[in-house]
């Protein structure tokens, strides 16, 4: 449908997606959904050109939709932990071997004697290239998929999605932001203070440097986290509406009791003689668990302003991910040879074409989700220039010192 | 609105309450200025209108507070927070979330008010507070001013009846400063919030206040009155009070405008009579001919004045971080025993150009040459001998847990005769126990100590950045009296500074930054008497004439009476 995203993707794009703001800003799970279904995908197929389309299509929705917000740059750093991924399962395909049978060796390391009792562990022998290309197959799976959750990360807001937590879960929901805004914090600190050393005649580098300031950095931020938890209580944080004991107590019994039949079901479904009941219990468990937390929700009486709801593009970009990951299942199954191409002989992987076309399903968010403006980070020229023209530097120049 | 019955605070381990006798009623729709000097207990008479002393912080409250009619021993500070609007000294320490339209909400969202209503509010807050530019900003990308105001917006949301702040302009330049205040007064004014602040900076508030209520010593029970009654009494004072004062003029005036009208006969007695330049301005002192006591020893003490290499000298320098250019172009040369104060609003690259020539930024392009040497390049251990920095907060440069073993580190860091920093201290910052713990000191004395720290190296270059933040006026007229006599001992001295009466004080010259480049620099009285936003009060009251401070007309008039 719409693979000539990326022939001109400005135009097209701007003429089909809105330019993002806060009311038509997409709804975090529908990026979740997009991303998890091309990491379902890319873990049902070894065949490295198909993976790596899935990675440019996730690269590319990337490059077209993220915000300067600091949780965007967070892409770059899954895609080397991706590479730093695919590096280690090489590694241990030479060191440890592979159970690849292989004809064409590369090299031949000196293996190391074990004891009989370790019979079918090798370290070091013959390095097939079979043995690698299996192992860097299974890599670039790995890698792919770990490329898509940071394709998740880098879209769609943290805090926006803690947000669209239930109500019972709320002040869960608060602790992680909090952290989350808390580390930041604390690297800034550790500069400041790592700085502050050099004003001493300290040196400002190396690990003792680092340790010096670890006591001060620790009272600065439990001072902070002090100083926050007064603020939060000033504004009203764990207001809680009286709710009567009965309530209370169904709570109590529905959330313990669902989360027991979760565990109990769970047990069933794995054992071999509980498959009867396994299901049904699962279902009831979980059931009664959402009910619980659905009535302590009442016990909070928070509201939430501007939600961020599932509109038509939230469908679109959720399908879209969906549609790739039913696809590439289905081809999976009826054409197992072209997703999973072999190693044993060496053959060169093609592209098949139908799965890559659906692959290429994945760009629809590319052209349908809001676009971000360029003012998502700097300032905006203010309306009345005289007294407010202030830097707009994300770091601003007097939280050095 | 606000009642106190017969308050006191005791705080656990203190001798004594922190706050005792308060007996009085704020009326609503009123703004109340908390005055006094540093440590008397005006942030725990704050805390306790929002509840938070003694929920929070602990301690034990006597007597009764009520606002709106809730008694705060049974009313949690979460079940006040529907009345009383609190920001504290810190709005960083303020904020939940990190946009600035949620952080707008969340107040409400806690509250549980509906999703319409709190629509309708963020909205009316937003162009109330001049922050519709800013709704979807990271607040952590604000600056200083935009900071304050979105906190004070996030607590303005729920509708309280109170607004209690704590020093709300103490880190903001003058230009941010008034743009709070008027906020401040529209909400007086148009809807009768009630408004407690308690503030340092006088010469910025004092004209927008209804009530003063003064807390004159620890311990004493405060007194609520006319403003410009208790000024009369107060110990802290801004320069236009000082020079009602000394003028004998009453009522006393709180404005400018007030002043000026009534000091026509001062400018007739002060026509014949110039500003005595001495005490402020273009004197570059002669270095003395005894052995200084902070002056660098192997400084080559036989060269003339003229010959002497300038302390700091930068040429074309420009700073970038990331895309954000953050100094351009700027020339500036420091000679020993001059005073300069880097001006312009926050986020201008006034503590960027600090951090430069003390080495912790490194030059995109341009020099930098502090005593010869190029800072970022330097050992630390042998630049604290050329320069030395007092941090905006001078708890960066304390690790130790004892102001002996600070003072003992501080002698080793910068290889000086031990007991070096020890007898510094003593100097600066007299009756200090040994075993204090630095936390326990007060702004001004932790500022002290760290300027002792700094002071120990003997850096004939010193760098202080905001000192005066925080400070009641007796500590910032120490912070003068050392600062002056450093300068005549031949230290050159940059600071970087909001406060226009501290320039005023004892700059000889005054460089204003704005947007990353020199705008202006020339001598403090020519810079500063054009100004509308840097000018002084005694300026701006005695214009055109040039006179800077209190002490100047003090010492012409003297001068005027002895020879008639």
């Amino acid at each position: 449908m719409t693979h000539h995203g990326s022939s001109a993707p400005g135009r097209i794009g701007r003429r089909l997606a809105p330019e993002a703001h806060r009311s038509n800003a997409l709804h975090p799970g529908a990026w979740w959904v997009w991303a998890l279904g091309l990491g379902a995908a890319a873990s049902r197929t070894t065949n490295p050109l198909l993976i790596g389309l899935l990675i440019g299509v996730a690269g590319y929705v990337v490059a077209a939709r993220r915000t300067s917000a600091p949780w965007a740059t967070s892409y770059g750093a899954f895609v080397k932990l991706g590479l730093v991924v695919i590096g280690i399962r090489l590694v241990f395909a030479v060191v440890l071997g592979s159970p690849v049978p292989g004809t064409h060796t590369v090299v031949t390391l000196p293996e190391v004697p074990l004891p009989d009792w370790a019979r079918g562990v090798r370290i070091g022998g013959r390095v097939t290239a079979e043995g690698l290309l299996f192992a860097l197959y299974d890599g670039i799976r790995l890698a792919g998929l770990l490329i898509c959750v940071g394709a998740a990360n880098a879209l769609a807001s943290p805090s926006r999605l803690l947000k669209s937590l239930p109500g019972a879960l709320y002040e869960a929901g608060v602790a992680v932001v909090v952290a989350m805004t808390f580390a930041p914090n604390l690297i800034a600190d550790v500069r400041r203070l790592r700085a502050a050393r050099r004003l001493r005649g300290r040196p400002d580098r190396g690990m003792r440097g680092l340790l010096q300031v670890g006591l001060p950095v620790l009272e600065g931020a439990l001072e902070r986290s002090v100083a926050l938890a007064a603020a939060m209580d000033a504004r009203g944080f764990g207001r809680s509406a009286a709710v009567p004991r009965r309530v209370r107590v169904a709570t109590a019994v529905l959330t313990l009791g669902g989360l027991m039949g979760v565990c109990v079901g769970t047990y069933g479904l794995l054992t071999a003689e509980g498959a009867s009941y396994g299901l049904p219990v699962l279902a009831c468990g979980l059931l009664a668990a959402l009910a619980g937390l659905r009535l302590g929700g009442r016990r909070a009486v928070r509201t939430r302003y501007r939600p961020d709801r599932w509109g038509v593009r939230a469908w679109l970009v959720a399908g879209s991910g969906l549609a790739v990951a039913g696809l590439t299942v289905w081809a999976a199954a009826s054409d197992a040879a072209a997703l999973n191409p072999g190693v044993v002989p060496l053959v060169a992987p093609a592209l098949p074409l139908w799965p890559a076309a659906a692959a290429l399903i994945g760009l629809l968010p590319g052209l349908v989700a809001p676009v971000p403006t360029g003012e998502q980070a700097p300032a905006p020229p203010r309306a009345k220039p005289p007294v407010q023209l202030r830097n707009p530097s994300p770091t601003s120049p007097e939280e050095t010192s | 609105m606000i009642r106190f019955e017969d308050v006191s605070v005791t705080y656990e381990g203190a001798a004594g309450p922190t706050v005792r006798g308060v007996d009085l009623a704020v009326p609503e729709g009123e703004l109340v200025l908390l005055v006094g000097p540093s440590g008397v207990g005006k942030s725990t008479l704050l805390g306790t209108v929002s509840g938070l002393v003694p929920h929070f912080t602990g301690g034990t409250l006597r007597g009764r507070v009520t606002v709106a009619g809730r008694d705060t021993r049974t009313h949690k500070p979460r079940e006040l927070a529907d009345v009383v609007g609190t920001v504290g000294q810190d709005p960083l320490a303020h904020f939940v979330t990190d946009t600035v339209e949620d952080e707008l909400a969340y107040g409400m969202e806690s509250l549980g008010l509906a999703p319409d209503v709190m629509r309708r509010r963020v909205e009316e807050t937003l162009d109330l507070l001049g922050l519709a530019g800013l709704r979807d900003r990271p607040i952590a990308t604000l600056s200083g001013g935009q900071r304050q105001r979105v906190a004070i917006g996030s607590v303005l949301t729920p509708h309280p009846r109170v607004l209690v702040l704590d020093e709300p302009t103490s880190a903001l330049d003058p230009a941010a400063a008034e743009e709070v205040l008027a906020v401040l007064q529209r909400l007086v004014h148009d809807l009768g919030t009630t408004v407690l602040m308690a503030e340092h900076r006088l010469e910025r508030v004092v004209q927008y206040a209804d009530q003063v209520l003064l807390l004159a010593a620890s311990g004493e029970p405060p007194m609520l009155g006319d403003p410009a009654d208790l000024m009369a009494r107060s110990p802290v004072y801004p320069p236009v009070v000082a020079l009602g004062r000394l003028a004998g003029w009453s009522p006393l005036p709180l404005t400018v405008r007030d002043a000026r009208r009534r000091a026509g006969a001062l400018r007739d007695r002060l026509a014949d009579v110039a500003p005595r330049q001495g005490t402020t301005a273009v004197r570059r002192p002669e270095r003395p001919e005894r052995g200084s006591r902070w002056a660098r020893r192997d400084r080559t003490a036989n060269g003339t004045p003229a010959e002497r290499a300038p302390a700091a000298s930068v040429a074309g320098l420009a700073v970038r971080r990331g895309r954000v250019e953050a100094l351009r172009r700027v020339d500036l040369t420091v000679t020993p025993g001059e005073t300069v104060a880097l001006m312009g609003r926050n986020g201008a690259g006034k503590s960027t150009l600090l951090a430069t020539l003390v080495g912790l930024l490194e030059p995109t392009s341009g020099t930098v040459r502090v005593g010869g040497a190029a800072p970022h390049r330097t050992a630390p251990r042998r630049l604290i001998r050329h320069v030395g920095l007092v941090p905006q907060e001078p708890r960066d440069l304390l690790y130790a847990d004892t102001v002996a073993a600070e003072c003992t580190a501080a002698d080793r860091d910068a290889d000086a005769a031990p007991g070096t920093c020890r007898a510094l201290v003593s100097e600066l910052l007299p009756g200090i126990a040994d075993d204090t713990h630095p936390r326990d000191l007060s702004e001004g004395q932790r500022l002290a100590l760290a300027l002792a720290i700094v002071l120990t190296a003997r850096p004939p270059l010193l760098l202080l950045d905001e000192p005066t933040r925080g400070l009641d006026y007796a500590a910032k007229a120490r912070l003068v009296a050392i600062l002056r006599s450093l300068a005549a001992e031949g230290h050159a001295i940059v600071l970087a500074t909001h406060d226009v009466e501290l320039a005023a004080e004892i700059a000889h010259r005054v460089v204003i930054l704005a947007d990353g480049e020199i705008v202006a620099d020339g001598p403090t009285a020519g810079v500063v008497v054009s100004s509308p936003s840097f000018a002084p009060q005694v300026t701006k009251i005695l214009a055109p004439r040039e006179w800077l401070t209190v002490a100047q007309v003090r010492e012409a008039l003297a001068a005027a009476e002895g020879t008639p």
